[in-house]
């Protein structure tokens, strides 16, 4: 189907450059024509503008949506993360990356830690970066997330891992 | 808003969405609900009233707040050298 489209748009194009190429017909006496070409400038303006707030809005709202069953709070440390699961206990553990000496053939190099992070399935579940003393990142590319961990701020960002499963 | 305040905090699972901080940085809804459960202690307890509504908000800041956030302001409260109004 796009294709097909580019391909007609792409003729069509060609056959309206050729036939104003080629015409005998030349108009001399128009100058200047200061009303439309003031209608077609400020006419699409107006309708990108209607355009624009309405997706910018819903780029809000759709943070927003978010009914969280857990709550993790991801500490970076130079170098490793620290993970406090606190909404009943305060439990909380670090997560050290598994030097690349010591990994066990399967492992995946510069990926594993020794404890990992640890969620249920299909829930939607708030993280909360933050960082103890510079700046790190928080990243789950498998889940779709990064976010930056800034000391003295909280991030938040939500996902639901839809399948049960080891995301790096 | 139906529910008691004793159902919510039984039926506590985490921190709910919040209105009032409805954006990526949640710094301040956790450093709020951490003053807002410290001057209800204080304000029911100089009635002589009973503290349990308090909790709620205990259970929002200590789902939110990094754990040692929490002590260091817990010691500074202990020191009276807490910056925020309570």
């Amino acid at each position: 189907h796009a294709l097909m489209i580019v391909f007609l748009i792409s003729t069509l194009v060609l056959y309206i450059i050729v036939a104003m190429v080629s015409t005998k017909l030349t108009n001399k006496y128009i100058l200047d024509s200061q009303e439309i070409e003031i209608i077609w400038t400020v006419l699409p303006a107006i309708i990108l503008i209607l355009i624009a707030l309405p997706s910018l809005r819903i780029l809000y709202l759709m943070d927003e949506i978010n009914n969280p069953l857990l709550t993790i709070k991801a500490v970076g440390h130079q170098w490793y993360w620290s993970y406090e699961y606190t909404d009943y206990e305060d439990l909380g553990f670090d997560a050290y990356m598994i030097p690349t000496q010591n990994l066990v053939p399967g492992q995946f190099r510069l990926l594993e830690a020794d404890h990992r992070m640890v969620i249920p399935v299909e829930s939607p579940i708030r993280v909360l970066v933050s960082a103890d003393d510079v700046l790190h990142s928080w990243a789950v590319p498998a889940l779709g997330i990064k976010m930056d961990a800034v000391p003295g701020r909280l991030n938040q960002t939500a996902f639901i891992a839809s399948r049960p499963g080891v995301f790096y | 808003m139906s529910d008691t305040v004793e159902e919510k905090i039984k039926n506590y699972r985490t921190a709910p969405f919040d209105a009032r901080f409805p954006n990526t940085n949640q710094t301040r809804n956790c450093y709020q609900n951490y003053l807002d459960f410290h001057r209800c202690n204080k304000a029911l307890s100089a009635k002589d009233q009973d503290v349990a509504p308090c909790e709620w908000y205990q259970r929002v800041y200590k789902s939110l707040c990094p754990m040692s956030w929490v002590s260091k302001w817990d010691e500074q409260i202990e020191d009276g050298s807490f910056a925020g109004k309570i």
